[in-house]
This record gives structure tokens, C-alpha cells and sequence, in this order.
């Protein structure tokens, strides 16, 4: 009986094409709007998510002052001694690797090209700390470290500005007033999280840009990787109880550094995606169930419509269930429908946004699969009470129907 | 012939091959102070295989009469038993499952699915009985072709004539081999040459297949074309008479 209903309602959607679409545009809209909306969200979280894992995950950045661009008045908090970075190293436990770092802007120069970049002084520990692999050449030997040896490894950036594709690796580079021998160029790894080129930088041993550039042997920033079995809270505090003690801040007096925790970005940073995908998927949400009024109200009309119809459908012999299931499976057949033809406009809308929302196509089929589910649903809720309708009335008085 | 051949058995119920057989049937509309006494208590026999034509002016009670024949409707009082059955026992779907099986219907208005082709329509009754695909098309070329439009069996009713729709209606309705065809005034709606068509039609369907119509008319021209006739009057059957010779060739007399 099923199979000869299914037939019956098929048929009768394609008798009335036009009618069908307009019905089955609502649950387009919002099956398309749901669907695009979430996996936009996705993408975004994703693309997020990305950018701040190529800051590195489970690094805790050290920092004099007491926030990023809250330093207050007063004088500025002291910098870091090449001894506090050996004291976390040695006396923090959970810690893989330290890195300090120094930082100095200047302009290189390579065969009459050059380029205003950031002259980042560290050491290994620094890919250690965030792993960022080399495309050429090699890392800081421990005696160039040592010794504070003129030797730069560059990002893609400054290597594609200055080199414009040729060999860098092996060449002599000037920076500033100084001469730097090219030893590495790192991948690529695209923008920071916060908007910045991660690859637009020249990474020299600590002790040459602090005697080259700073003059002193202050550090600014220090990178502290963080052991995957250890929470980095813990480490965090270890760290803040550490520099408190070395930086003589007595109980009760305000820090005078922060330490500052990537994944607590991630965290917040995918939090606010997170919502504002749910917020709109859920105004999305509502336009499906606006879509399945729709249908309810276009059933309705077709019932009083079709009233003549079902009359012939009962003298002829059809049951209250025959007919009520024809209705039925006609409402979930338009709404599927719907449902299959807002899946595929909300891939056209998503491959639309993705270049407009510089983010990474993704397909996800569960959201596909509930999508279509609630639109077949839909189907039975608002179908049924047309159905009812249409199955409870009296053949003769249908038969007699205008 | 079928049909006749199934009737005849198992129905040691009612005497002789009566098929129906109303006694004080009663019906009425609205209660208290507004209700409406539609029929005030029929007593009616109807032969397998008869022709019977129902007569009558407006609210004489035929309508009302032909909806419970139907099994559309029941009677307020009073039995009314079809093939042995006591139809006023019986709930909406075995009501449903009983026309399904045994009855057809053709209506003035002819009733076809709109935008639904011939041959579609003739398969409906079909559909609803469960046969399979081409069992389904087999059957309802079968009827297409005993009406004669078995080459019009892929258009629509705006394509057809009237004459022609209600010849698909008549072969939608015989389809499933019915043992009674209910006829509400068939010829209603269409001009005098296309009636007397229909009028044949059903003759030689019940001369041929031995299916039992009853059809309601206003027309003495085409009550002629049956063997029985029952004249109804104010919700009572006034008479009922017998034609021994029904045929066209009465026409004129009338």
C-alpha cells in the first residue's frame, strides 16, 4: 500500500510542478540557510582554529608589563635577564623548551632589492618551542649561537622580496650596517591570528642582534613550550611564582610581567565563533519552521482544493488511512524534496562565500544528513493535520464540492 | 460474466438472486425542531443483473436513496443489506472496502482527476485494490477498450469530450468488475445523442457482463433504457415498474 501511495503522491507533485516548488520553497530557504550557515561557521571556526595553531598550541608567551599595550604610566617594567630564561629552563617543571627572544627592526638589503623587516634574535629552543621546519638550508650551529655569529635564517616573505625566487641559502645578506650570512629559509606559514605575516622576519643568534641591534642584553618576550602531560596552568603559575621571586615582587604587589597562555585565545577565540554560528543557525532554524507552516498552509488550500478529488478517492473505494497517508507522504515528499534542493543551494551559497570569506570549503555530512532529516520531519508534523482533514471528510459531501 | 458467475454463490441469504434489499429505511437530517425526514421508511428489491432506472422530482429521496445503495451512506433506521451484509452494521472503511470491491460510480459531472490522463484515472480503482503495475494496465486498457476510447487512453478530461469523459468515468467504474454500477443521472450533462451513446453503453455492459446498474434519471427517454423502474415521491417509493421490453425503440412512446 505504501508503494502505491508513494506513486500517488509522486504523481501528484509532478501534476502540479509549480505549485510544488512554491511549496517546498520554504523548506528550500531554510534547509539551504541552516546548512550553508553552519558549515560557513564550521570553516570560520576552522580557519580560526588554523591560524592561532600556527602560533604554536601549548606555549605560554612571557612578557614584561602587564598586558599587550597596558602599560600604564610609571616607569616601564625591566626586561628580561638572560638568567631568568636558564632559571624557567632549569627549575619549571613541565617545560620542553625555552626560547628568548630579541627583537629589532631593520632594512635588509640583497643585490640592490631591499626590504623593512623584524630581526628576530633567539635560538634553537625557538623551533623547539613551535615546531617550523626549514625549506633550505639548516638551523644555528651551537658555536654560532654562542658566539653570537652574523647568521640569518629568513621567512618566505623575506626571501621572496629580496631573493625574488633565486638562491638564498649561501649568499651574504646586508642588514642594516651590518653583513649576514643566509644559512636557512623557512616554510611558509601564513598570517598570525591577530592579522600579522608570521613570514615577514629575519631570525639571527640572541647575542648577535643584542649586541648589533639592542645594544643590551635584554629580553622581551620568551617562549615557553609546554610538555602535552602537563596542564598549562600549572606550568603558567610555576612560571609566575618563579619570576615573582626573581623579580623581588613582594606579596600583595601587583606582577610586573604576564605570562600569557595561546590556547586561552583558541579557546575564546573558537567560543565566539562557536556562538555566533548556534545564533545564526537557530534564525535559520526558525525560517525552517516558518518553511513548514508553509507547507501546511499550501496542504490546507490543496485539500479544500482537491476536495472533489478525495470524494472520487472514497466512493471509489479508498480508506480514511489511504487517503490520509497520501496527503502525508505528499507533504514529506514535497518537504524532502525541498529538503534536496536547498542541500544543493547551500552548496552553491557556501562555494559563493568561501572566497569572500577566505576560508577552506568544507562538506559535512552530518549536518547534510540532519538537515534533510528535519526536512522529512517537518513533512510528517505539518502534513499530518491537512491529512487528518482531508481523510475525515464525507464523501458525499466531497463529491458535491464546488 | 465474471462477476455473475462469483455473485451466484454463497448468498443463500436473501431469496431468489436479490443483490439488495431495503426494509424501512429511514433517513434524516438535522435533530429536534429543524430535522428533515429524507426517506420516511423505503422497502426496496433490487435483482442481480436488473437495470433499474430511480426516478423522481427534487427531494423525493432518490439522491439520498442512491448514497446509501452507494454505501456512502447509512440509514437512520431500517436494514439495508447488500449481498447478504447488513451495510448499516458496517463502519466508514469496511463501507469503503465493500464499494471497492463491488460497486461503481458514474456521476453527472462525471468526476475524472483532472490533468490526469484516461488511461490513469481507469487505473485508479486499481491502484486502491493493489494490483501490480502491469496487471493494473492490462485491466484498465481492457475497460478503455470496452468503452471504446482505447486509443484516447493517454489524454487528459480537458481533452476529451463529454461524451468521451464520461465514457472513461464508466470504464473507471466496471474496471474492477463491479456486481452493481451506481449511475447518478450519467447522462446529465451531455446532449441528446451523446445520452443515448451512454445509454447503450450501459445496456450492453449490463446485457453483456450481466452487471447490475441502477441510475438515477430525470429523463423518460433514457428510464427507458431500463427494465425496471422506481418512481420515488416525497421520500416514499411511490411504484415500482417493470419493462419487459426495454430497448431504444421505446423512445418514442414516451
Amino acid at each position: 500500500m505504501l508503494g502505491t501511495t508513494f506513486l500517488l503522491a509522486i504523481r501528484s507533485i509532478a501534476r502540479h510542478k509549480l505549485r510544488s516548488i512554491l511549496t517546498a520553497l520554504g523548506i528550500i530557504i531554510g534547509v539551504a540557510a541552516v546548512v550553508s550557515m553552519v558549515t560557513l561557521g564550521k570553516a570560520t571556526t576552522a580557519a580560526v582554529q588554523q591560524s592561532i595553531a600556527s602560533l604554536g598550541t601549548n606555549i605560554l608567551q612571557v612578557r614584561p608589563g602587564q598586558g599587550f599595550g597596558r602599560g600604564g604610566g610609571g616607569p616601564r617594567p625591566p626586561d628580561f635577564k638572560p638568567e631568568d630564561v636558564t632559571a624557567i629552563a632549569n627549575q619549571v617543571a613541565g617545560v620542553t623548551a625555552v626560547a628568548a627572544q630579541a627583537q629589532a627592526t631593520a632594512t635588509v638589503i640583497y643585490e640592490g632589492a631591499n626590504w623593512s623587516t623584524t630581526i628576530n634574535g633567539t635560538t634553537n629552543g625557538y623551533f623547539d618551542v613551535q615546531p617550523w621546519p626549514l625549506t633550505a638550508g639548516r638551523a644555528f650551529t651551537p658555536i654560532e649561537e654562542a658566539a653570537g655569529k652574523s647568521a640569518c635564517i629568513i621567512g618566505n616573505t623575506v626571501s621572496k622580496n629580496l631573493y625574488r625566487g633565486g638562491q638564498a641559502v649561501g649568499t651574504r645578506m646586508r642588514i642594516g650596517a651590518i653583513s649576514c650570512d643566509v644559512i636557512g629559509v623557512l616554510s611558509t606559514r601564513g598570517q598570525s591570528g591577530f592579522g600579522g605575516d608570521q613570514d615577514d622576519v629575519v631570525i639571527m643568534p640572541i647575542k648577535a642582534v643584542q649586541r648589533r641591534f639592542t645594544g643590551n642584553r635584554d629580553i622581551r618576550l620568551i617562549l615557553v613550550g609546554v610538555d602535552k602531560a602537563f596542564a598549562s596552568s600549572t606550568v603558567q603559575a610555576s612560571i609566575e611564582d618563579l619570576l615573582r621571586e626573581r623579580r623581588n615582587i613582594t606579596t600583595g604587589k601587583e606582577d610586573d610581567f604576564f605570562v600569557f597562555d595561546t590556547k586561552q585565545i583558541n579557546d575564546t577565540l573558537t567560543g565566539a565563533t562557536t556562538a555566533l554560528t548556534s545564533i545564526v543557525t537557530a534564525v535559520a532554524g526558525i525560517s525552517l519552521i516558518v518553511g513548514g507552516i508553509g507547507i501546511m498552509n499550501i496542504m490546507l488550500v490543496s485539500v479544500t482544493e482537491r476536495t472533489r478529488e478525495i470524494g472520487i478517492r472514497l466512493a471509489i473505494g479508498a480508506v480514511a488511512n489511504e487517503v490520509l497517508l497520501q496527503f502525508l507522504v505528499e507533504a514529506i515528499a514535497l518537504s524532502m524534496l525541498g529538503g534536496v534542493i536547498g542541500l544543493l543551494l547551500a552548496q552553491g551559497v557556501i562555494l559563493a562565500l568561501v572566497p569572500v570569506l577566505k576560508v577552506t570549503y568544507l562538506f559535512d555530512l552530518q549536518i547534510n544528513l540532519i538537515a534533510f532529516a528535519i526536512s522529512a520531519l517537518i513533512g510528517v508534523v505539518f502534513g499530518y493535520f491537512p491529512a487528518r482533514r482531508a481523510a475525515s471528510l464525507n464523501p458525499i459531501d466531497a463529491l458535491r464540492h464546488e | 460474466m465474471a462477476s455473475n458467475a462469483r455473485l451466484a454463490t454463497g448468498h443463500a441469504a436473501l431469496a431468489g438472486d436479490t443483490i439488495i434489499a431495503l426494509r424501512g429505511v429511514t433517513k434524516s437530517y438535522g435533530e429536534g425542531a429543524t430535522a428533515f425526514l429524507a426517506l420516511k421508511g423505503i422497502d426496496l428489491d433490487i435483482t442481480q443483473g436488473d437495470f433499474v432506472a430511480v426516478m423522481g422530482a427534487s427531494g423525493s429521496g432518490k439522491s439520498t436513496t442512491m448514497n446509501i445503495l452507494g454505501c456512502l451512506d447509512v440509514p437512520s433506521a431500517g436494514t439495508f443489506q447488500f449481498k447478504g451484509v447488513h451495510v448499516e452494521t458496517l463502519d466508514r472503511d469496511q463501507r469503503a472496502l465493500l464499494r471497492r470491491k463491488y460497486l461503481g460510480f458514474v456521476f453527472q459531472g462525471f468526476n475524472l482527476l483532472a490533468r490526469t490522463s484516461a488511461l490513469e484515472n481507469v487505473e485508479l480503482p486499481l491502484l486502491y485494490r493493489g494490483d501490480a503495475k502491469k496487471a493494473r494496465h492490462d485491466t484498465a486498457m481492457a475497460a478503455l477498450d470496452k468503452v471504446g476510447l482505447a486509443d484516447w487512453w493517454d489524454h487528459t478530461p480537458a481533452e476529451l469530450s463529454g461524451g468521451q469523459q464520461q465514457r472513461v468515468a464508466i470504464a473507471r467504474a466496471i474496471v474492477t468488475s463491479p456486481a452493481v454500477l451506481l449511475a447518478d443521472e450519467p447522462t446529465g450533462n451531455l446532449d441528446s445523442e451523446r445520452s443515448v451513446e451512454i445509454m447503450e453503453l450501459l445496456s450492453g455492459l449490463n446485457r453483456d457482463s450481466g452487471i447490475t446498474v441502477i441510475m438515477v434519471t430525470h429523463e423518460p427517454d433514457m428510464a427507458a433504457f431500463a427494465r425496471t423502474i422506481v418512481h420515488f415521491k416525497d421520500g416514499l417509493v411511490e411504484r415500482v415498474e417493470a419493462h419487459n421490453s426495454p430497448s431504444r425503440l421505446r423512445e418514442g412512446s414516451q
